[in-house]
């Protein structure tokens, strides 16, 4: 049964990119543990702006685990010590009265710190830009029951679509890699018949815009799969790598 | 060239060279186990491996495959930390799922090359070294022996309990290290899939865990064999 | 006084989309290039529009709010979109989806539009599935359908419980394309915050740039506006925490009409309100309305005994269940609009049969489903739903039925636009939920993102040329122009008196207040005397708004509370407007239900006669009454009745 408990939160804040972060601790009483991550995080800045303090900055916006805004590394764990649940759905009843939470930002190379636990992700909107489409236009597509899809592979491409974008992957690998989020577009298009035509050249663009944009190197440590809110699942990067080298091999 | 430029290629390269040294380790592992059936055997293979062209070519393309791996991996670990970016988390979990080996190869790589060392002191370059510099008998504690002879130097290292010790801590980095390392070629090769890769995994684990008793049966056989 | 002139082409209702489209003007590819359109959203009818201009040619500038374009709240859409293929041979048509449509709509939307929807719909399947949208399918390889609220046939393509991510991926993608290409400049954490209008044109926009604070100004030869809906005015919606209606409010106070404002849908499959912490209502896809069924106790003192925990819903025999919607409307059952399923839960609770705790909750119960099915087909359909459910309520759906009430969730009301989805503004366009357009008094489940991506891939791309084959000849703006520096300037002096209330409040807490004032007197039951102290209520409260508001921070510079205040200084004159055109619109309508108005059963009664024609509301000043004028409905084709889902 819910209750209401006492929380210490030690909270990352950080002024800009280029400013050096520290940890502020702050102390909450009578947190409902029904009431999810972030409004706990509401009340907290509710407190500091009737202190005529700065609320504490993080990305939020659906709320209900789909959109992929929200992040935070909470108790060493992207969106939390729940599984499969982005930040937005983690309740307090995952925390026990009395309890120290210790709330990051995402760190990453590839995603600097804005303001306090708000960071940059649109490095990876440029690696759909560079090529995770299909390169159709408006219009004059063929019936959409043209081609006949298997329903394994569009069960497949599916799992693989699941993909919110949230950049928990990179946040939770030692190596700062993105791998589990490109494979996943990469699977999902080369998956089905409309992606297959130009999947060779997607998975090249793809990973050579990752890599420049400072990525790590996937070192198959599954911590991307275990933290992914969507458990979007490793052999999509066995699938990248196999469209990737074939591609290459191909060339 | 795709195979230095790319995060992928410079994978594969670890892949292929790790499988590669995967291989020549299964063949060392059978070796060791010859001499414990028969020493002359044991020695007739040394005698083959010795200063011979194709053994030292052999040698040479297996070193290249070590520095290839170790280069690789220092160069990939240097990009890793920088992806990582400037500050570090506080707190550090281990998700479930996730080996520990997995997330401390490169430490576990830096244990079996320091351990290499040792091991290259001990045999190779007693051995296979001596005698390209030309010398037929090389000291062996207070004994003089044929750099040919490798059933000696098993018999003379491992009465030592210290060395014995090591060569087993040696052998314990060395699976963790395979556990990981093989499914992980594999997968970098991408010959994986939602099934595949439990069955990668597992036979990742039998893999390392055969070789590495073979390597560890020999090493403890002796050390009782001296004692007894 | 003003006529509203719509421009719905003369013909035939099945021709009239086509005639428009062999008469209409178009640009011709090396003009194209010449000219800007600004697109300020990137949900589905924003990111479709953006991509599908950029492909033909024109240059775009696309703002949003979030950190991508992936994040608009297009994304959270779960069940399904709607489209006349009739893969099921089960007796569709683009006729029939139309029907249903201006049907569900409560007869109160124009047959032009919704005509020109259903036939764009099957288009829209097509475009998805070449881009890579995995919707569900059979193992014979072919599309899946589910049905939806509304309808007697299965027409709505789903792809999981993910049906608006997978769209708005798809559109992501299509735009990302372009962005790649150079063809949209995408400007990310911004938000419009007016429009520039140059000798009675929009010709540009001023947005602030969220990351730095400071106030940006883009110029463009036309503009158009794809900022979804208002119903955060309630505060507590399914919409998302950014989700606002700022964007359309600055078009109508720039002299854009504000049409229908009282529609809006609240649907009945939400997640119950927990606490006064509470941030936002969570969504339980219609979907399960196919498999659930939706019950309260027959008996008065099973309700209030398990609202004292004494009782379990599991031990309440069958017998002593109410499953209302099967007893009062057997044609249709659980499947009803959402308005009638609304406000059929409402009417048990108001009659004391609810259940949770609060009792503002009625059951949706899957035990005859997993009966039926097996629970692997249940949790093939529905899994990821129920785990959602789970997670948040800590419940078990597969063993104690759910618990669900209505909550606000979708605006019919927004910018008026003429068959063009221009405004009354000439160069400013809206799409998608920001428009008022094709759902009438009610939205039929999976017939949003139907809308937003008919009106960004097939019907502004053409329309907006008719507008655009004028502007050839003119050179593009500078925006050191005095229009726009007027118009920053007033928002500077906007910001500045925000910043210097200096009062006690935060913003949130305001909201809330607006919330429940919302809720209270402009909910599910509207009556005349509610309205009128609602917007009493709703002057003090813009009074204390506007002088004990209290922002921390400096204004130019990231603040999340100003952005908050910002935005909610415009949901109070929102509410405002709704409250004067629910007093206006003497029936009952769809979503706009008028407790005076009603049939001795309790079903929306509408008024025909005297109230066919949308409210288009005129800005005329600060401190001024806005002025309503009429487009009138004139239904050539179909025959209105009421409603009936009973048989």
């Amino acid at each position: 049964m819910d209750q209401n408990i006492n929380i210490t939160l030690k909270v990352w804040r950080q002024r800009g990119p280029k400013e050096k972060g520290a940890f502020e601790t702050y102390k909450l009483n009578n947190v409902s543990q029904g009431s999810s991550f972030l409004e706990m995080l509401d009340v907290l800045n509710e407190q500091l702006v009737n202190q005529g303090k700065e609320p504490v900055a993080f990305d939020h916006d659906c709320r209900e685990g789909i959109c992929g805004m929200c992040s935070l590394y909470i108790n060493g764990h992207p969106h939390g010590p729940d599984s499969a649940v982005t930040t937005c759905q983690l309740h307090m009843r995952k925390f026990e009265d009395g309890a120290t939470i210790t709330v990051e930002p995402w760190r990453s190379a590839g995603f600097p710190v804005i303001r306090d636990l708000m960071v940059d992700r649109y490095a990876y909107d440029k690696i759909i830009q560079a090529g995770g489409f299909v390169s159709i236009n408006t219009g004059g597509v063929p019936d959409a029951n043209a081609i006949p899809i298997s329903k394994k592979d569009a069960d497949l491409a599916m799992d693989a679509a699941a993909c919110i974008g949230c950049g928990a992957c990179a946040a939770a690998c030692k190596n700062g890699s993105a791998m589990l989020f490109v494979s996943a577009k990469v699977s999902q298009l080369a998956l089905l018949p409309q992606g297959k035509i130009e999947a060779a050249r997607r998975a090249k663009a793809m990973i050579a815009k990752m890599d420049e944009l400072g990525f790590g190197n996937c070192t198959n440590t599954r911590a991307c799969e275990a933290e992914c809110p969507k458990e979007i699942s490793i052999s999509n990067i066995a699938r990248l790598n196999r469209e990737y080298i074939s591609a290459k091999l191909s060339d | 060239m795709w195979l230095l430029n790319s995060s992928i290629g410079r994978k594969l390269i670890m892949s292929l060279s790790g499988i590669f040294l995967i291989l020549f380790l299964l063949f060392h592992a059978s070796m060791n186990v010859v001499a414990v059936i028969s020493e002359e055997a044991y020695n007739l293979i040394c005698s083959f491996l010795g200063a011979n062209w194709y053994a030292v070519a052999g040698t040479l393309v297996l070193a290249a495959g070590f520095l290839i791996h170790i280069a690789c991996s220092i160069w990939l670990t240097l990009q890793n930390r920088k992806a990582r970016g400037g500050d570090r988390y506080a707190v550090n979990v281990r998700p479930k799922n996730v080996e520990w080996a997995s997330q401390n190869m490169f430490v576990l790589g830096l244990i079996v090359v320091g351990l290499l060392v040792l091991h290259l002191t001990h045999f190779w370059y007693k051995m296979m070294f001596a005698e390209l510099m030309g010398h037929h008998e090389v000291a062996l504690g207070g004994a003089i022996v044929s750099p040919q002879d490798g059933a000696a130097f098993i018999r003379y290292y491992f009465a030592n309990v210290w060395i014995v010790a090591l060569y087993l801590v040696w052998y314990a980095a060395l699976w963790f290290h395979l556990t990981h390392g093989f499914w992980s070629a594999i997968q970098t090769i991408g010959w994986s899939n939602g099934i595949w890769l439990k069955r990668w995994q597992t036979i990742s684990n039998i893999l390392a865990t055969l070789l590495c008793l073979a390597f560890a049966f020999v090493t403890v056989f002796f050390y009782i064999k001296s004692i007894l | 006084m003003t006529q509203i002139n719509s421009k719905i082409p003369g013909g035939p209702l099945a021709e009239k989309w086509k005639n428009y489209k062999d008469h209409q003007k178009l640009v011709n590819p090396a003009n194209k290039r010449r000219l800007d359109i600004i697109v300020v959203g990137t949900g589905l009818a924003g990111a479709s529009a953006a991509a599908s201009l950029a492909e033909m040619g024109f240059n775009v500038l696309n703002f949003c709010i979030q950190d991508s374009p992936r994040r608009a709240h297009s994304i959270a859409a779960q069940g399904g979109i709607n489209a006349a293929k009739n893969y099921q041979n089960d007796g569709d048509s683009i006729y029939r989806l139309f029907y249903d449509t201006i049907k569900g709509g409560d007869y109160r939307a124009r047959e032009a539009n919704v005509y020109r929807l259903a036939e764009v719909s099957n288009s829209i399947i097509d475009q998805c599935v070449a881009q890579g949208v995995p919707f569900a399918r059979e193992y014979g390889g072919l599309l899946d359908n589910r049905s939806f609220g509304g309808a007697q046939v299965s027409r709505t393509f789903y792809a999981r419980g993910q049906t608006g991510q997978q769209l708005l991926l798809g559109a992501y993608s299509a735009l990302s394309r372009q962005i790649g290409l150079g063809k949209v400049k995408l400007y990310k954490r911004h938000e419009m915050v007016d429009v520039v209008k140059i000798d009675g044109r929009a010709r540009g926009i001023i947005a602030r740039n969220l990351t730095t604070g400071r106030l940006e100004r883009f110029a463009a030869h036309a503009v158009v506006v794809a900022t979804g809906g208002y119903v955060n005015t309630f505060f507590l919606s399914t919409n998302a925490m950014a989700s606002n209606g700022s964007a359309a409010w600055q078009c109508y106070k720039k002299g854009a009409y504000f049409a229908n404002p009282c529609y809006v849908q609240i649907h009945p499959t939400c997640i119950p309100v927990h606490g006064e912490f509470q941030s936002k209502l969570t969504l339980m896809s219609e979907s399960l309305r196919n498999d659930g069924r939706i019950w309260v106790p027959k008996k008065k003192e099973d309700a209030e005994a398990i609202r004292a925990g004494k009782l379990k819903p599991t031990q309440i025999k069958e017998e002593d269940r109410d499953y209302y919607l099967e007893r009062r409307y057997p044609a249709f059952g659980n499947l009803v609009p959402r308005d009638v399923a609304s406000r059929a839960a409402k009417e048990r609770c108001d009659a004391g049969y609810g259940v949770g705790s609060t009792g503002l909750a009625v059951y949706l119960d899957f035990a005859d489903a997993i009966h039926r099915l097996g629970k692997t087909v249940v949790e093939q359909r529905y899994g990821n739903l129920f785990q959602m459910y789970e997670k948040i309520v800590d419940d078990n759906p597969y063993e104690t039925p759910m618990m669900i009430f209505p909550a606000l969730h979708y605006a019919m009301g927004g910018l008026w636009v003429d068959y063009e989805l221009m405004t009354s503004v000439p160069g400013l366009f809206a799409i998608g939920e920001a428009n008022f357009s094709d759902h009438g008094a009610n939205r039929l489940g999976a017939s949003a993102l139907m809308q937003g991506l008919a009106d960004g891939y097939f019907v502004l791309p053409y329309t907006i040329q008719n507008y655009l084959a004028d502007q050839i000849q003119v050179p593009r703006f500078s925006t050191n122009l005095p229009e726009f520096a007027e118009a920053e300037k007033e928002i500077q002096e906007r910001i500045h008196r925000l910043m210097n209330i200096r009062g006690q409040r935060s913003v949130d807490s305001l909201h809330k207040e607006l919330g429940h004032i919302m809720w209270e007197h402009i909910g599910m039951g509207r009556n005349a005397a509610g309205l009128k102290e609602a917007i009493q209520l709703l002057k003090a409260l813009k009074k204390e708004f506007w002088s004990n508001l209290r922002i921390p921070g400096r204004a130019d510079d990231l603040n999340i509370e100003l952005e908050k205040a910002l935005r909610l200084a415009d949901f109070i004159e929102i509410g405002e407007l709704m409250a004067h055109d629910s007093l206006d619109r003497a029936e009952s309508c769809g979503g706009h239900f008028r407790e005076e108005y009603q049939t001795p059963e309790g079903e929306a009664l509408r008024q025909d006669d005297t109230l066919s024609y949308v409210s288009c509301w005129e800005y005329r000043g600060e401190g001024k009454d806005p002025l309503m004028l009429k487009e009138p409905l004139d239904y050539e084709f179909v025959v209105r009745q009421q409603r009936n889902y009973k048989n």
